[in-house]
């Protein structure tokens, strides 16, 4: 070792906040937006859906209000949408066309701080506007209950799976256009067979086992659960959802690592 | 101690040596001019320097610590000031001074973003958003930006890069005032101009190597004599002069629409024709005879 030494750790906190205070310094520019659109996406989607096909096909699913169901399956779609979107296109920009990446690596943050500072970022953000669907299935009949007190935490650690999801693939494309492939071989399918709008045992038997590892279908799960009761599975959802988000945090870094460092 | 110390340094991206062999050490408390032209290895020099760039070969030591393993602890110590502007453009002049403040850990922010602003001219314009400043204040809160921790060691990668003249002379007033405070400077570009008003030494890169390095006038005095001759003429008789210079021992080389004689001092009566415009030898043609690319 050196006459300077080492003094400085891995994932050090302030790296991380300083990270953090850039996007905030952002968003103060176009939170606006961003909420609205946000806010206002899985509203219409709640409203076609859930008034729409709730009062004209569908009254009830294993019990529940059609709207009620699809309000709180509603949360999957805002967190994905909140997340994996933002971080594809967010990265990319950031890296290829405003060499932001540059700069911040030129300051005592590694690749590491980087892409978690990146993470919680979105996580943080897509929790929150997780939590809209829930609030506004309240007007519908929807009843608050204690256990819907832990959906911005599902929503998080899910967002967190979906943004890291979003840096790797941002660090893999070679093109923005190639996100169309991302987009439609994966977003779409996993927010379809979530079980948002349909039950999934009602799928083929693939489909139905496909849909098990969906970590959209956990979450529509547990925040139905919340909503209407939790089962012992629930505990077992939420580690799938916590591994994901972990394995998605290490390929996030590792693809970034890859794309940064020459 | 050497500020920056670089041994047998290669840098490979495929087939391409970018860095070959590197040896480069920067005392403390001088200015270095890298100066070499467009894919000499300058960029990727100064991306091994910040750690985005891992050498396949040799020895980096920046500020007392070795490269990679050291690399955050000196970055820590080191300001970087980008060929691009990478500002947030959105966000506002002292944000955007704030959060860099925060990436470099400084405890008092509110004092870096002043005295940034001070040293950019910019405490007016606090408030506005980047977009809503002219292309020199960019310049200007760039550069600033980089010192917002008042580093030891300033990388600066061609600064004034595409810049109109007035906007580069704003720079370089600011990068004399930096120099006058005793701080080390990396600066590369491909100017010859900045490398000779700013520079306190300079090395000429080429092909990933260094291949001269000294004080201005040392170098000119050493590789292109007192006085240059510059010829403009037909391109039937500049190819005819050429040869008549070079067959006595003179280096030529091309000046745009003219040639050059380098070292005309030193040239037989009538070898030089009564037309020429006779000058001092400048580190222009010390880049040009080196390097043998056109300077800019």
């Amino acid at each position: 070792m050196s006459a300077g030494a080492r003094t400085m750790r891995r994932l050090e906190p302030a790296a991380i906040a300083g990270v953090m205070s850039r996007e905030v310094a952002n968003f103060r520019t176009y939170w606006k937006g961003t909420t609205f659109s946000s806010v206002l996406e899985p509203i219409v989607y709640l409203l076609a859906f859930g008034l729409g096909l709730g009062a004209t096909l569908v009254d009830e699913v294993d019990g529940v209000e059609y709207i009620q169901f699809v309000g709180t399956g509603m949360v999957a779609t805002a967190v994905i949408f909140s997340s994996a979107l933002p971080s594809m296109f967010g990265t990319f920009v950031k890296h290829r066309f405003q060499n932001t990446y540059e700069a911040i690596l030129a300051a005592p943050v590694d690749v590491e701080e980087l892409v978690t500072a990146e993470m919680l970022w979105i996580g943080l953000r897509a929790g929150f506007y997780g939590c809209f669907p829930l609030i506004v299935t309240f007007f519908f009949g929807l009843d608050p209950t204690w256990g819907m007190l832990l959906v911005p935490l599902f929503g998080l650690v899910t967002a967190l799976g979906f943004a890291g999801f979003g840096v790797a693939m941002a660090a893999t494309v070679a093109k923005i256009d190639q996100f169309n492939y991302v987009t439609a071989l994966f977003v779409t399918p996993l927010f379809l067979i979530a079980g948002t709008f349909f039950p999934i045992d009602g799928l083929p038997q693939g489909v139905q086992l496909v849909a098990q590892f969906n970590p959209l279908h956990q979450l529509v799960e547990l925040v139905r659960g919340g909503a209407f009761g939790y089962e012992a599975v629930d505990l077992a959802r939420f580690a799938g959802l916590v591994a994901f988000a972990v394995v998605m945090w290490r390929i996030a870094i590792s693809r970034m690592s890859k794309r940064l460092i020459d | 101690m050497a500020a920056i110390e670089l041994s047998e340094v290669v840098k490979r991206f495929g087939p391409i040596t970018a860095v070959d062999g590197l040896d480069l050490d920067v005392p403390e408390g001088i200015c270095l001019g890298l100066l070499g032209p467009n894919g000499a290895g300058k960029s990727t020099t100064m991306r091994l320097l910040t750690g985005q760039a891992l050498a396949d070969a040799g020895e980096l030591r920046v500020l007392g610590h070795e490269l990679p393993g050291e690399s955050k602890e000196a970055r820590a110590k080191m300001g970087v000031v980008p060929q691009l502007d990478n500002l947030d453009v959105d966000v506002t002049v002292e944000d955007n001074l704030a959060v860099y403040a925060r990436l470099y850990r400084v405890k008092d922010v509110g004092a870096a973003v002043d005295r940034c602003l001070d040293l950019a001219r910019l405490r007016e314009r606090r408030r506005d958003a980047v977009d809503e400043l002219s292309g020199g204040m960019r310049r200007r809160l760039l550069l600033a930006r980089g010192l917002v921790h008042e580093p030891k060691l300033v990388l600066l990668d061609e600064p004034t890069v595409g810049l109109d003249p007035q906007i580069r002379t704003e720079l370089w007033t600011l990068i004399g005032e930096l120099k006058s405070r005793g701080t080390t400077i990396l600066m590369s570009t491909h100017y010859i101009e900045e490398a000779e008003r700013l520079a306190d030494e300079v090395a000429v890169m080429t092909h990933g190597k260094i291949i001269a390095r000294g004080r201005p006038a040392e170098l000119i005095s050493e590789h292109a004599g007192r006085q240059t001759a510059e010829i403009y003429a037909a391109p039937d008789r500049l190819a005819e002069l050429r040869a008549e210079a070079e067959s006595t021992g003179l280096r030529v080389r091309p000046a745009g629409p003219a040639i050059a004689i380098v070292g005309s001092e030193q040239a037989d009566n009538g070898v030089v024709p009564e037309e020429a415009v006779v000058r001092a030898a400048t580190l222009e043609d010390v880049f040009v005879l080196l390097t043998g690319e056109e300077a800019e």
